[in-house]
């Protein structure tokens, strides 16, 4: 592998679409190989495919784990307020279920969001800028890391109440539904969000009314410090699609490639009408946010984190397979953070919101009478006004 | 103009609007098959079908967010929530999800959505299906609540909640269903936000909402023809935005007032409207403002104990003659009323 350069980072994203649509075919081709260690006997031109996509996609999760360590530094300096949960050892599982939607598809998602909205395509700067609260961010700081959202880029958000997002991405579906259109809805959660009602309730309606909508567990194993044992009386969290009738499957999410598979076959099948829960296992590898320091794990637990740890393994593979060498990944890491210190760089630098605008987003149309009171002021002004 | 029912109003400004706008679509419990608990959907799935008429099932939760969800993405659903009890299994997706949405996010998504639901009392339901919540709502910015008291008022302010951007709860009132009052032919929706003088007056400021503010007139109308008081009264319509300087204006001329609602008196939505005229016409008053409410008990089921928990005609009239004694107005000793 070529060190990439500066240049060619920071044209990741856009090189991601290209690549997926392109490997269409090659999955189809390849679906009978093993999980992380494709065969190289398929032939040659499926086999460039598959490396150029491994290559991509190690370039993708790199960028998303040095954002988010990236996030952390920050989040210590006071740069970023308020909770800061991170993808840290799931970036195979955001980039492999990303790679398998439409840019015209839409996403809901909890506040663990931001790799998902990098590999929606969505500006790093304008996401740097939203964790920073600043008006370049991308909802201009009135969400925060919890609450990301694009339209362009069909992220719906970013919500931070555990199961919130799953009624609104299945309404997002019916309305998908009602306009027949051929767009569908993944909706990502954590395991702990199966316990709530909204999960339960959301998979019944969308199985009775057959909405296009793939519902993703990222099951991490842990609710915040709650393991799945201690909180989900099914610990196999995909079987709870049975209840719904719906099916379902688990795929490793550590294996990129296997998540792209199993989450193609999940959004082919909602595309079609019958809506799919796909579990996807993967490792929180550090805190439930950047303050937690996990101490409810053991050391021996944390020590079996490295095999775990996505990038590693995919890191391994590219070098066993001879896709890259130690020091073509190097390199790469090496523009990966100088792109990342712009970034950060970026959102510093972006003005904080003007107070005079405090009020331009309660609500959408204009309102008679609506209160526009700062804290100290009183009700009514010298002329009698109503504030 | 025809005479017909609050219930006739709201049902015929749902198809009108449906007829009107194919993004209109009705979601709820019974409300297709059975045509409503109410029989406010009366005739409209075999009307429109079940693509615009959806039978939900009983997940409060559930259905009013995907209705959120669907109105993110264009659609104008109306939801109608059984009663305004059951409003609470969905109050996380109202308060956390719908008033939030368009604010939180920067104002990329709106969330052009209508919440039907009736509150009550007096009909013996009992503790969990009498209550009067609609305080929860107007309480959250990024909400609209409107409440209206009349046939008319339900038909203007139904097409204004459905032609909304904004996500409005719209308070029906089980007791108001079978009132009955003139209804203009033509569409006019009405400014959410603004509160209507329903009968001018100068001894006293009689306020309410919903229910209230069908009673608040109907006494004023009593005393003014049997105590010849000029009782001027205020329907808030719209609890969220409250208009806060047609109160105010109101109190600055009648130096009184005594406030209707039948939701419990604590915290209530009469507190705020203590608080305003407080603000905004504290040297004008000459008496104390006035408040009615329900008694601060789960809702009893035995008719003598409910109808002593709720606010009566008789308990209305003398808070009014208690404030005017409070502000010394001469009126007739032989009311039949003392
Ligand atoms: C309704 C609600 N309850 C509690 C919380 C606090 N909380 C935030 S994240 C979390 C754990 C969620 O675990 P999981 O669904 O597995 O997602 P993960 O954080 O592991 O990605 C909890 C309890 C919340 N945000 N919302
Ligand atoms: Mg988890």
């Amino acid at each position: 592998m070529p060190a990439a350069s500066h240049r060619e980072d920071a044209d990741l994203t856009t090189a991601k679409r290209t690549t997926t649509s392109s490997v269409a075919s090659t999955t189809k081709s390849t679906t009978t190989r093993s999980k992380s260690t494709p065969k190289k006997t398929k032939g040659a031109e499926a086999t460039t495919q598959l490396d150029s996509q491994l290559l991509d996609f190690y370039r993708e999760m790199l960028f998303i784990r040095r954002f988010e360590e990236r996030c952390a530094r920050s989040y210590t300096q006071a740069l970023i307020g308020g909770y800061c949960h991170l993808n840290l050892g799931e970036e195979a599982a955001v980039v492999g279920l990303m790679s398998a939607l439409e840019p015209t598809d839409y996403l809901f998602t909890n506040y663990r969001e931001h790799g998902y909205a990098i590999a929606r395509n969505i500006d790093p700067k304008a996401i740097m800028a939203e964790l920073y609260g600043r008006v370049d961010g991308v909802s201009k700081g009135w969400g925060g890391s919890m609450h990301l959202f694009d339209l362009d880029h069909r992220l719906l958000g970013g919500y931070g109440i555990v199961g919130g997002q799953l009624p609104l991405a299945t309404g997002a579906a019916l309305a998908i539904d009602y306009h027949r259109q051929s767009e569908v809805v993944m909706c990502t959660m954590g395991d702990g969000t199966t316990n709530i009602g909204a999960f339960h309730e959301s998979l019944n309606i969308a199985q009775l009314w057959k909405l296009p909508i793939v519902y993703v567990i990222i099951n991490n194993f842990l609710g915040m410090g709650t393991t799945v044992e201690r909180s989900s009386a099914e610990p196999h969290l995909y079987k709870r699609a049975a209840a719904y009738q719906m099916p379902s499957a688990v795929v490793d999410g550590t294996d990129a490639v296997a998540v792209l598979e199993a989450a193609r076959v999940a959004v082919a099948s909602a595309r079609s009408g019958q809506p799919y829960l796909l579990e996807v296992t993967c490792h929180r590898l550090r805190g439930h946010s950047v303050v937690d320091p996990a101490k409810y794990r053991s050391a021996q637990e944390v020590e079996e984190l490295t095999h775990f740890d996505p990038i590693q393994l995919l890191a391994d593979q590219l070098i066993s397979r001879q896709l890259s060498d130690a020091a073509s990944l190097e390199a790469l890491n090496t523009a990966v953070l100088a792109r990342i210190e712009e970034i950060a760089a970026f959102a510093e630098a972006s003005a904080h919101p003007d107070v005079s605008t405090l009020f331009d987003y309660t609500y959408a149309s204009p309102v008679v009478n609506d209160s526009r009171r700062l804290p100290g002021q009183a009700l009514f002004d010298e002329t009698g006004a109503a504030r | 103009m025809t005479l017909m029912s609050y219930r006739q109003a709201i049902h015929d400004t749902l198809r009108s609007e449906m007829l009107r706008d194919e993004n209109v679509m009705l979601l709820g419990e019974e409300i297709g098959v059975f045509e409503g608990s109410y029989k406010i959907t009366a005739g409209l799935l075999a009307e429109f079908g079940d693509k615009r008429v959806r039978d939900t099932p009983i997940a409060e939760e559930g259905f009013t967010g995907v209705a959120i969800g669907a109105a993110m993405l264009g659609l104008r659903p109306v939801v109608e929530i059984m009663t305004i009890n059951f409003s609470l299994i969905a109050i996380d997706q109202i308060v956390n999800h719908a008033a939030k949405i368009y604010g939180m996010f920067g104002g990329q998504a709106k969330v052009p959505l209508v919440i039907r639901t009736p509150g009550g009392g007096g009909q013996q339901l009992g503790a969990t299906h009498s209550q009067n919540i609609e305080l929860y709502y107007a309480f959250v910015p990024g909400l609209k609540v409107v409440a209206p008291s009349t046939p008319a008022d339900a038909k203007a302010l139904m097409l204004a909640a459905i032609r909304d951007d904004d996500p409005v709860l719209f308070l029906e009132n089980l007791a108001l269903y079978n009132t009955k009052g003139e209804v203009p032919a033509h569409d006019e929706p009405a400014v959410i936000g603004k509160a209507k003088i329903t009968r001018e007056g100068s001894h006293l400021t009689l306020i309410g909402y919903s229910r209230m503010a069908y009673v608040a007139k109907k006494i004023a109308d009593q005393l003014a023809d049997s105590e010849h008081l000029d009782i001027e009264v205020i329907d808030l319509c719209s609890l969220r935005p409250l208009d806060r300087e047609t109160i105010v204006n109101s109190v600055k001329k009648t130096h009184a007032a005594v406030m209707l609602e039948d939701d419990w008196l604590t915290y209530g939505i009469g507190a705020e409207i203590a608080a305003t005229i407080s603000d905004g016409a504290f040297d004008y008053l000459d008496a104390p403002v006035r408040r009615v409410a329900m008694a601060e008990v789960p809702m009893p089921y035995a008719k003598s104990l409910e109808s002593a928990a709720m606010p009566s005609e008789h308990d209305v009239i003398q808070a009014i003659y208690q404030t005017l004694d409070a502000i010394g107005h001469r009126r007739s000793k032989t009311s039949p009323h003392d």
